[in-house]
């Protein structure tokens, strides 16, 4: 059985700092719901205030509709998955296991019973009198679910699991982690700053900053579509274009960026600019074209600076001087239209681009409703 | 450790610190321990074998050896046991366990709070606390206990004042002071060990026990206590043995009544004049200690490597 997870209104503060700021949603029963952003935007708070060790400055946390204030972590119906795993090591992986119905006052035969079908579910039926240290990285990992649904939560909460495992390794886990959970049918809220794992595993994103929630989101409207410069800055790599509102037609937005480039982005949230306004525009490198003969709006004249081969990818840093059919002509190596930053367009390597030289002149583009104008705020740190 | 592990654990060292640092380290290490443990004690377990005998006498004919000091502890001399000296043995061994164990009580929950309830200045203040009253020498520090327990002390005034009992209480008779003192005197010796212990748990380990259901007390039991073993297990042998060897303690709070061990071994060598006697009595005090403490060990399931973590 899972149960859902209200969130009403949540402020965390420690002293004068505000770790949570108004956190208000509701995660749905049976949901992979994760939140995601850098470290100390107050995610692991978050967590901490679910499972019950800490409780919130204002708000509530209700937990399939109950109020969960004065409920204490041992009395809720979460389980908890540390970030270091925090596996007992001075038991064995069955005593481990069977720790919740040890608490519980479940007999010695039925525990490792319960302890011998959990090793099955995460595929390690021969460990159960091992020692923990004698376990590998990703084994212990599973232990440590298991650990947790022994415990039979409704919710399971997990903060970062997988991010002392390497890279192949935890490239597994995150596919091994949703399997596990649309087995079990719980509800997850998985805490990360790894975007990948976010984007992967979850049904759903809320992606934070400072304490405050951003945005909530299926992953692809997360990346798609992102409602704040800090989303779009954070979530995938993108181009910043900081510019200056023309004119509107609807959504439509025509801008002049800060390097003198005339382009057209979209509005999003429907927001009425005013010419004038000051924006940033948000184009992913991938949704950077080499220009079609055929004339069309957003066509930059460039040079090539860099190309980066990536397998898959390449990619590729340009220099962008002007809006071909304005004021026309190559722009020179240097004159960088972009905030400074050098434009970066990623090309599937399916040879149609031949190679690249160093200062080749070419002409990219890309699509107005792939440009998200949004109004001007801090971005992500690279 | 093997023999050859030792052997490479010192020309480790040796490689690390220079022949300088090395023999300067061994040397007076080995010197502490023989000159001032080993040869003084095999000197007291040979003089415990001997007779009383006047200086003009010692290495002459009559200097023989003899258990009749050994005897003398056993038996009363009129074939019966001495019960009187094995009694006051019995109960200073006792009395050290009783001591232990409220030690154990007291600084377990103290060790934990300033590894794991206290942070920064506050755990530094703590530490403060308890370190500082033992800038007072030992004996002025019994002298105030008597002061707070006697009849017409502190404790007593506050008790009365306050109407919770109605005639002065004797602490000092009922040996209230003596186990006070002796509790206080050790504190440090079992608090630190603990913390040491304690302090290295991962508190994911108490949170995660605590997700998992457990109320406080069982986390107690099953995450903390099995950490905290080899530290409680060196800070009780401490204060068994310096308890069970303590004199100034029950010399000043001590009850007409009780008579610690170490007080009799006192007499002998000093009222008593009698170093052989007293010798036998002090080798008899440390091979019981000795006993308690190993037999300790064996009931609670604690390696010897365990106690010098």
């Amino acid at each position: 059985m899972s149960r859902d997870v209200t969130l009403e209104h949540v402020t965390i503060r420690f002293g004068s700092h505000t770790a949570v700021d108004d956190a208000h949603l509701t995660i749905r029963s049976g949901e992979f719901f994760s939140f995601l952003g850098p470290s100390g935007c107050g995610k692991t708070t978050l967590l901490r205030c679910v499972s019950g060790f800490l409780e919130p400055t204002e708000g509530r946390v209700l937990i399939g509709g109950e109020d969960m204030r004065g409920v204490g972590p041992n009395r809720r119906p979460t389980a908890l998955i540390f970030q270091n795993l925090a596996l007992f090591p001075l038991m064995s992986v069955a005593e481990n296991i069977a720790f919740a119905l040890e608490v519980r006052g479940v007999g010695r035969q039925a525990r490792r019973k319960r302890a011998v079908e959990l090793l099955e579910l995460i595929a390690l039926p021969h460990v159960g009198d091992k020692k923990v240290y004698e376990l590998s990285g990703g084994q212990r990992q599973r232990v440590a679910i298991a650990r947790a649904l022994a415990a039979e939560p409704q919710i399971l909460l997990l903060d970062e699991p997988l991010s002392a495992l390497d890279l192949k390794l935890r490239q597994h886990m995150r596919s091994e982690l949703r399997a596990i959970q649309r087995r079990v049918g719980l509800t997850f809220i998985y805490i990360t700053h790894d975007q990948g794992e976010a984007l992967t595993m979850s049904d759903r994103v809320a992606v934070m900053s400072e304490g405050r929630i951003e945005q909530v989101d299926e992953p692809l409207a997360v990346y798609d579509h992102p409602k704040t410069s800090f989303v779009a800055s954070f979530v995938g790599e993108t181009n910043v274009l900081p510019a200056t509102v023309t004119g509107r037609d609807g959504t439509d937005v025509t801008l002049q960026t800060d390097g003198g480039l005339i382009v057209q982005g979209f509005a999003v949230g429907r927001r009425q600019y005013r010419a004038g306004e000051r924006c940033q525009v948000f184009v992913r490198p991938e949704q950077i074209k080499v220009a079609p003969p055929e004339p069309g709006p957003n066509r930059l004249a460039a040079r090539v600076l860099a190309e980066e081969f990536e397998g898959n990818l390449r990619h590729v840093s340009l220099a962008v001087g002007g809006s071909v059919g304005g004021s026309g002509g190559a722009p020179a190596v240097g004159a960088l239209a972009v905030g400074g930053q050098p434009l970066r367009m990623s090309v599937v390597n399916d040879g149609s681009l031949p190679p690249l030289q160093p200062d080749a002149a070419l002409t990219v583009t890309f699509d107005p409703s792939v440009a998200s104008v949004l109004p001007e705020g801090p971005l992500a740190r690279a | 450790m093997s023999p050859n592990g030792i052997r490479v654990a010192f020309s480790r060292f040796f490689h690390r610190w220079g022949p300088g640092v090395g023999i300067f380290v061994t040397g007076s290490v080995a010197l502490w321990i023989v000159l001032l443990i080993v040869l003084p004690q095999l000197a007291m377990f040979d003089a415990s074998f001997r007779f009383n005998l006047p200086p003009a006498e010692i290495g002459g004919p009559r200097d023989l050896h003899t258990l009749s000091n050994y005897a003398a502890l056993l038996l009363d001399g009129r074939g019966g046991i001495n019960w009187l000296d094995l009694g006051v043995l019995g109960r200073t061994i006792l009395a050290a366990v009783f001591v232990t164990i409220l030690d154990l009580l007291l600084c377990y929950p103290i060790a934990f709070v300033l590894a794991h309830g206290t942070s920064g200045g506050r755990a530094r203040l703590m530490v403060l606390g308890l370190i500082v009253p033992f800038w007072v020498n030992e004996i002025l520090r019994a002298f105030a206990f008597r002061i707070i327990f006697g009849s017409s002390g502190v404790l007593n005034a506050v008790g009365l004042g306050l109407g919770l009992w109605a005639a002065p209480v004797d602490f000092i008779r009922q040996d209230v002071a003596l186990y006070a003192g002796l509790t206080y005197t050790y504190l440090l010796l079992m608090i630190f060990p603990i913390y040491n212990a304690v302090e290295a748990l991962d508190r994911n380990q108490i949170e995660a026990a605590r997700d998992l259901g457990s109320p406080w007390w069982r986390v107690h039991w099953r995450i903390v206590i099995p950490v905290a073993k080899p530290g409680i297990a060196s800070g009780a042998t401490m204060v068994f043995m310096l308890t069970a060897g303590a004199l100034a303690a029950p010399q000043i709070l001590g009850g007409p009544s009780s008579l610690w061990f170490t007080q009799l071994i006192y007499q002998w060598f000093n009222e008593g004049g009698n170093w052989p006697r007293g010798s036998a009595y002090a080798v008899v005090l440390l091979l019981a200690c000795i006993l308690v403490t190993l037999l300790a060990m064996r009931v609670f399931k604690v390696r010897i490597g365990e106690i010098g973590r």
